[in-house]
């Protein structure tokens, strides 16, 4: 802000074309600035809907909607992911078979860490995901990956969201031009339209929340991935982000990307920074 | 509306007097235009669900000797992908467009 | 392997709130799979609900009901700490049946 003022100060005093050099040149360092994209990106849904409490977006539609909240409270007291959470319980403590399990993989022994994921891998270069990492850790003891898109991966990360449920989403950008770029990188995908419906991310999720899509509730973009793992009872199943990625792509008409290819790793990096401070609420259930 | 257009299209270019039946070799050169396109869409990441199912059904009707309807489908197909690929370079800027700051 | 049934029943006075989520494919026997083939039906026929000897809760079942079925109901006149037993049979013979506490 203070920064805007001085460059602006100093077009008021040169000329029209310095002014107009000055304001592209504004642009071009929010573009670079992280803490406050994800403080302009949280005071945007807190301004759009100022009656929601900050901690609630992450519950998604339900934040948006009296009468689905109500149903919602009443499904949490039986949540439809419990066979899920309690398979990825069990599948996270039985041992590989050479006796090591996932906790080994992780810090605190994989308890209480989701809010830290996606992180930016200096030695790789890369964001890197939780699923991303359960799926290295399976390789690195010589089990075979998991799919992306399937039930395992899904109970696997509902565990370990439900243990670190209500921990601030705490992703760290380290002073790495790679870091900046693939945050840049995941921001430019979010907002890109794609597929014959020419839609971008933000079309529904930033523009449209609560609003309604068909018969259903747009969820807002901020905390959206708290959220991850969903069962949503439209799949009768569990979802992973990779999951989610996909079928919004193909739901624009766009081919979807390779599950943790570059782009969703980003804007996955994206999302979840930007909702920093917020807490994790996954494992969700969506209707 | 692309539909009836093509249909259109067709109904036009059947009541033309010099109006002949596609053979396979239009249907060769309309199907590597929009494959090109289609790769060149596929490479800058943004490939249309609708693009690759137009180019299904263009070899599908022409693996069943229906190249009137192949040579259709291809040049749907190839006029997908360059809409996606216009779609692509807009939004390198576009997308700014969107953002919240 | 874990039970299919889960259940939490809470008695409040006279009345007796239960609630039960079941895992089960309740397949209809529409659905064809990804190499076009039909899914068989599969899916439970009778539900029961037990208290103190009397049956409090019996469902007849068919195709209708969803994947992984949840139940609420409540009934009268049980106590705390009686037993709940619940059972299920589908229409391939297999079953399941678990006891809870009410508490």
């Amino acid at each position: 802000m203070k920064q805007r003022a001085t460059v602006l100060l100093g077009s008021a005093l040169g000329a029209l074309a310095a002014l107009v050099f000055a304001a592209t040149r504004v642009v071009a360092a929010d573009t670079v600035d992280p803490a406050a994209d994800a403080k302009a990106f949280q005071n945007f849904f807190f301004q759009k809907f100022p009656t929601v409490k900050h901690e609630d977006f992450v519950n998604g539609p339900y934040s948006m909607n009296e009468d689905m909240k109500r149903q919602w409270r009443e499904k949490e007291e039986f949540p439809p992911y419990e066979f899920s959470l309690d398979a990825g319980k069990e599948m996270f403590s039985t041992p590989f078979k050479n006796g090591k399990t996932y906790a080994d993989c992780f810090p605190n022994g994989g308890i209480g860490i989701r809010q830290n994921y996606p992180y930016f891998d200096e030695k790789e270069g890369k964001v890197v995901t939780l699923e991303l990492a359960l799926n290295r850790c399976r390789e690195a003891n010589g089990e075979a990956p998991y799919s992306y898109v399937k039930d395992e991966m899904a109970s696997l990360t509902a565990y370990m969201a439900f243990t670190s449920r209500g921990k601030p989403m705490d992703i760290k950008i380290p002073d790495d031009p790679r870091a900046l770029a693939a945050f840049e990188n995941g921001k430019r995908y979010f907002y890109t339209r794609r597929g014959q419906m020419n839609f971008s991310c933000a079309s529904c999720h930033v523009q449209s929340p609560g609003e309604r899509i068909r018969a259903e509730t747009l969820a807002p973009a901020l905390g959206i991935l708290n959220a991850m793992p969903i069962y949503r009872s439209e799949w009768s199943g569990m979802g992973t982000i990779s999951r989610r990625f996909v079928t919004c792509n193909s739901q624009t008409r766009a081919v979807p990307l390779e599950p943790q290819s570059d782009e969703y790793r980003d804007v996955e990096y994206f999302l979840s920074y930007v909702a920093n401070g917020l807490p994790i609420s996954g494992p969700g259930a969506r209707p | 509306m692309k539909r009836s257009l093509a249909l259109a299209m067709l109904l036009v270019s059947s009541l033309a007097p010099s109006a002949r039946a596609a053979n396979e070799a239009d249907y060769k050169a309309a199907y590597a235009a929009a494959e090109a396109a289609s790769k060149e869409a596929a490479g800058m990441r943004n490939q249309w669900t609708v693009t690759v199912s137009a180019l299904a059904a263009a070899k599908k009707a022409a693996d069943g000797g229906d190249f009137d309807r192949a040579v259709a489908a291809a040049r749907e197909a190839e006029a997908l992908a360059k809409a996606s690929i216009f779609q692509a370079t807009s939004e390198k800027d576009a997308w700014k467009a969107m953002e919240i700051r | 392997m874990a039970s299919s049934i889960r259940v939490r029943a809470t008695a409040n006075g006279d009345i007796t709130e239960v609630q039960a989520l079941i895992q089960h494919p309740m397949d209809t026997g529409l659905v064809k799979d990804p190499k076009g083939e039909l899914i068989p039906a599969h899916f439970i026929q009778e539900l029961k609900f037990e208290c103190n000897g009397k049956d409090v809760f019996v469902a007849n079942w068919g195709t209708a009901v969803s994947k992984d079925p949840y139940v609420k109901f409540s009934f009268n006149g049980a106590r705390k700490g009686d037993d709940l037993k619940i059972s299920w049979t589908d229409n391939k013979g297999a079953s399941d049946t678990t006891t809870a506490k009410i508490s």
